[in-house]
């Protein structure tokens, strides 16, 4: 859509790592391709989201008005971008940020993004990722080597791979961590970024570390793959490891994850995550969505047959340098240098600064230096303010910022005696929000704003929540600010609700033969303790009394708390029946003549509608290791032919030829996962597997095709005509027609083609 | 030098304290009547980020938006979409779209006529860095452009053009006119 897309590439050359450079060259590619609707929807779906390129509300092409369902008239209807959703409809691009951590010359990258790309703001998500929305498809290729030029890469942002590895944003400054797992946060992100073991799973996995047990800022507990930094004494000497889990997750049923190793020395951690991979893509459910996930797989299996089959699994991997190598590299560069530490904590200033330094502010174990969260509403934040932000994090820190899992960003290695310039400057860029982690630091997924699958606005809920919480400020008791809200659009749980003290998730009721919004009440969850604890649904009350129910449990609690009692036991000793008791009128709906605000949303004037929601994508495609490889085929013949055009003829045939390997490599993955990129091995290993069991051979042409694999393979070395190219790059075509063909007729069903 | 994806901001006057829901309703009207020359596709609300884009309106081709940045209220008008033409017609079209969506807002009722619209200036700017990085040479280049659309509009002489230097910023300039502009005059000189 940008006049400027084609010149992005020229003007970014030599200034994008070469491996991520040609993977944005190939999906650039593979986006001409399916305009030219020469690949398969759904395999474009899953391309498109192992990079990030997320569909949008609305992209069916249809918007409800409040009266009727209306059809929104993009210019172009064909090709679509996956199974029923529009080219042109605006989609979300979802940014991966390893741990969170990102320096200033990133953070104006994204600003520029937002204001060029998408509608001028960054969203933080709960699994620190940047998200920006209504950003179309045509940009994605720019704003991906944009990212790339400052190191940033959207690989498997979504999809069914490995999400963004989530760290405690206090890692390395926090005083009650065993040890900082940054390091070991940035090698696990850097190993299974793109690797073969990870390109087969029925849906995605989500990693995390925590330094610590006891605090909330890793939740590992609701993680595909928890990580707890621990520390023993062997031989008088403190050792690393990991307390490591696997198998939570939250969702529409939460599990709580399984401890797999109480130690985990750190040198297994990246063999082990692969392993972990391996079952999961070999024994996973690939069928059934809803039971996809990793959860699904340990609690079938039992923890313990899962972790034998890992081990075992362990054991047969064929030994990879990385596994040392990466984490080598990131310890020797996990040093952050700090300034010289200087002046005392600042305690005077104004009512409103000293409010901030009580909310906002937290020492670190380094003495003289502390850590400044700036409060993002929503997890918003406009392309003037990452500006800002920027030149805060140059002037005040070692470059360096952290977003965190409450839609946050955390400024380390402060100063204290820099705290009141600190204040000032984000004051002046209107950064300097008090009440962060509390319950006016309200957390919310984009529900009906920007989601499929938002069932109720979630986010209009959090703002209008906001909204009233400020306006009574410190002078609510201590109790009550120190609550967390969690605000979900749907029961997918993206916003957490499950470990909030109050947590709501979107639903709709039918009154009176119509919808109405509504958000079920989750009470008791627990956010500390990595997650330590899930909250039950209470009852289902109309959006628009949500507000009352916060008041009305918070003074509750505080009035009728004993002394020193959490909420979660408070509403544990209140028991459910009590707390319904105490919310049930509040789940009654007016009739629709009487008020009609109940059957519209938060923000939202529209009558309220569900017909809005489409089919999620958060589960993506499930698409095999063979398709992709199939589709990666067929792609390169494509660039093999523009090499021809261009009359480079050597570079064509050897594209071509690469191309028959891919494909050939890809059937061979089914039986021996494990193959080589070695010429002589794929071609010998595919005459036995498929030419000697006659697998590959056409019903009608026999041999044919198989033997232009062998032909280009005995004249590889030869030089290549502009005739023997073009003849290769037909051969090649038919020879992955071919591939095509044979692995239709071995039926196999996604999760039997993974090996 | 070929520009697209023009950006045009006109403020409102004594813009203080303004309440921005009910433009809420208003835009979303105009997504069900598709009200504009642009496909509209749906309304985002901002106006909990400070000095942010405050009530948008999402189009295809173009967004709409009551924006707050730099602290000035003011109608924006954000173009995707490539237009064909010379780039003073893009500048003509774009400022056509901002007086039209001004003069809509100023005739809903639901504003109670709360809204008065800046009469002696605009922004106007490229929303794409590589066509338009900000500097000198830019503004040296596109210099004769903007003179003359404002020509077109205002006449020689009638009018003062001032760069908005900072580098990290999208190219814009103010501009800016010693007399009132009459929008409806303007309107019909921009009719395409």
């Amino acid at each position: 859509m940008k006049a400027s897309n084609h010149l992005w590439k020229e003007r970014l050359a030599g200034k994008i790592a070469e491996p991520l450079n040609r993977e944005i060259d190939i999906f650039e590619t593979e986006i001409d391709l399916r305009r030219q609707e020469k690949v398969d929807e759904r395999v474009f779906a899953e391309t498109r989201l192992r990079r990030g390129v997320y569909g949008q509300r609305y992209d069916n092409g249809q918007r409800h008005d409040g009266k009727v369902a209306r059809a929104l008239d993009y210019p172009t209807s064909n090709p679509t971008k996956g199974p029923n959703t529009l080219w042109d409809a605006p989609g979300m691009q979802r940014i991966k940020i390893p741990y969170g951590g990102l320096n200033g010359a990133q953070l104006e990258v994204m600003a520029e993004l937002a204001e060029e790309y998408s509608d001028g703001i960054a969203h933080v998500t709960t699994r620190q990722d940047f998200q920006l929305h209504y950003v179309h498809m045509e940009d994605t290729p720019s704003l991906m080597r944009r990212l790339g030029a400052v190191g940033i890469t959207t690989r498997e942002a979504c999809g069914n791979s490995v999400r963004n590895v989530t760290a405690c944003p206090y890692s390395g400054v926090c005083p009650d961590e065993a040890f900082d797992v940054t390091p070991y946060a940035k090698a696990l992100s850097r190993f299974l970024l793109g690797h073969p073991d990870c390109q087969n799973f029925g849906r995605k996995f989500k990693p995390a570390f925590s330094g610590c047990s006891q605090h909330a800022c890793g939740l590992t507990s609701m993680h595909d793959l928890g990580a707890i930094a621990v520390t023993r004494r062997e031989n008088g000497v403190e050792v690393r490891g990991f307390e490591l889990y696997v198998g939570g997750g939250l969702g529409a049923v939460p599990y709580q994850a399984k401890l797999f190793d109480e130690f985990l020395p750190p040198e297994l951690l990246l063999p082990t995550a692969q392993a972990i991979a391996r079952v999961f893509a070999r024994l996973g459910e690939k069928k059934n969505r809803a039971r996809a996930r990793i959860k699904f797989l340990v609690h079938d299996l039992g923890i313990e047959e899962f972790r034998a089959l890992v081990l075992e699994e362990r054991d047969q991997l064929p030994p990879d340098p990385r596994w040392k190598q990466y984490l080598d590299e990131a310890l020797a560069d996990a040093g952050e240098e700090s300034l010289q530490p200087d002046g005392d904590l600042a305690g005077s200033g104004s009512p409103e600064f000293r409010q901030w330094l009580k909310t906002n502010v937290r020492p670190q174990k380094q003495a003289g230096f502390v850590v400044a969260t700036v409060t993002l509403p929503l997890g918003d934040i406009s392309a003037d303010q990452l500006r800002d932000l920027a030149d805060i994090a140059r002037r005040f820190t070692p470059d360096r910022v952290r977003t965190t899992v409450e839609q946050n960003v955390v400024l380390r290695w402060v100063r204290q005696g820099d705290l009141a310039e600190l204040y000032q400057a984000l004051e002046s860029a209107q950064l300097a929000r008090p009440g962060a982690s509390n319950i006016v630091d309200v957390v919310a997924c984009p529900g009906t704003d920007t989601c499929k699958l938002g069932i109720s606005s979630s986010r209009g809920l959090a703002a209008e929540l906001q909204r009233r919480l400020a306006d009574k400020g410190a002078e609510m008791d201590q109790a009550i600010q120190d609550l967390h809200i969690k605000v979900s659009g749907c029961f997918n749980s993206c916003g957490q609700h499950h470990v909030a003290d109050l947590g709501f998730y979107g639903v709709s009721r039918k009154v009176g033969g119509f919808a109405v919004p509504h958000f079920q009440v989750v009470l008791g969850g627990q956010w500390t303790q990595n997650a330590g604890s899930y909250g039950l649904p209470i009852v289902a009350i109309p959006s628009k009394n949500v507000p009352e129910v916060v008041s009305r449990l918070g003074e509750g609690y505080v009035s009728d708390r004993n002394p020193g009692e959490s909420f979660q036991d408070f509403v544990k000793r209140s028991g459910k029946l009590q707390v319904r008791k105490l919310l049930e009128d509040l789940a009654k709906v007016p009739g629709y003549e009487t008020d009609r605000s109940y059957f519209s949303d938060w923000g939202d004037p529209r009558e309220y509608s569900i017909s809005d929601i489409g089919k999620g994508e958060c589960a993506g495609e499930v698409v095999s290791a063979v398709e992709f490889d199939l589709a990666a085929a067929e792609r390169q013949v494509f660039e093999a032919q523009v090499f021809a055009e261009g009359g480079n003829f050597r570079k064509a045939w050897e594209t071509a030829y690469g191309a028959m390997l891919h494909a050939a490599k890809g059937l061979i993955k089914i039986e021996f996962l494990d193959i080589p990129d070695d010429r002589d091995e794929i071609v010998n290993q595919f005459r036995v597997r498929y030419f000697d069991t006659e697998k590959i051979f056409d019903p009608f042409a026999g041999p044919k095709f198989a033997n232009y694999l062998f032909a280009a393979h005995r004249s590889s070395e030869n030089g290549h005509t502009p005739e023997s190219s073009r003849r290769l790059i037909e051969e090649a075509q038919l020879f992955v027609e071919a591939c095509h063909g044979c692995f239709n007729r071995m039926g196999l069903t996604p999760s039997a083609a993974t090996a | 030098m070929e520009i697209q994806h023009v950006n045009l901001k006109l403020h409102l006057e004594h813009a203080g304290v303004v309440d921005l829901e009910p433009l809420i309703p208003i835009f979303h009207d105009w997504v069900r009547e598709q009200s504009c020359e642009e496909t509209l596709v749906d309304v985002a609300d901002y106006r909990h980020v400070p000095a942010g884009p405050g009530i948008l309106l999402i189009g295809h081709e173009a967004d709409f938006s009551l924006d707050w940045s730099d602290d000035r209220l003011g109608v924006r008008y954000n173009r995707k979409a490539r237009l064909a033409g010379e780039n003073h017609d893009r500048f003509r079209q774009a400022l056509r779209s901002v007086l039209t969506t001004c003069r809509r807002l100023e005739e809903d009722g639901r504003l109670e006529g709360k809204l008065g619209f800046e009469s002696r200036e605009f922004e106007v700017g490229v929303n794409d860095r590589l066509l338009a990085p900000n500097n000198r040479d830019t503004y040296a280049s596109l210099r004769p452009e903007i003179d003359l659309f404002c020509d077109g509009l205002f006449g020689r002489n009638n009018y003062s053009v001032t760069h908005q230097a900072d580098p990290r910023r999208r190219f814009s300039v103010l501009v800016q006119t010693p007399r009132p502009m009459d929008r409806a005059d303007l309107l019909k000189a921009l009719s395409p």
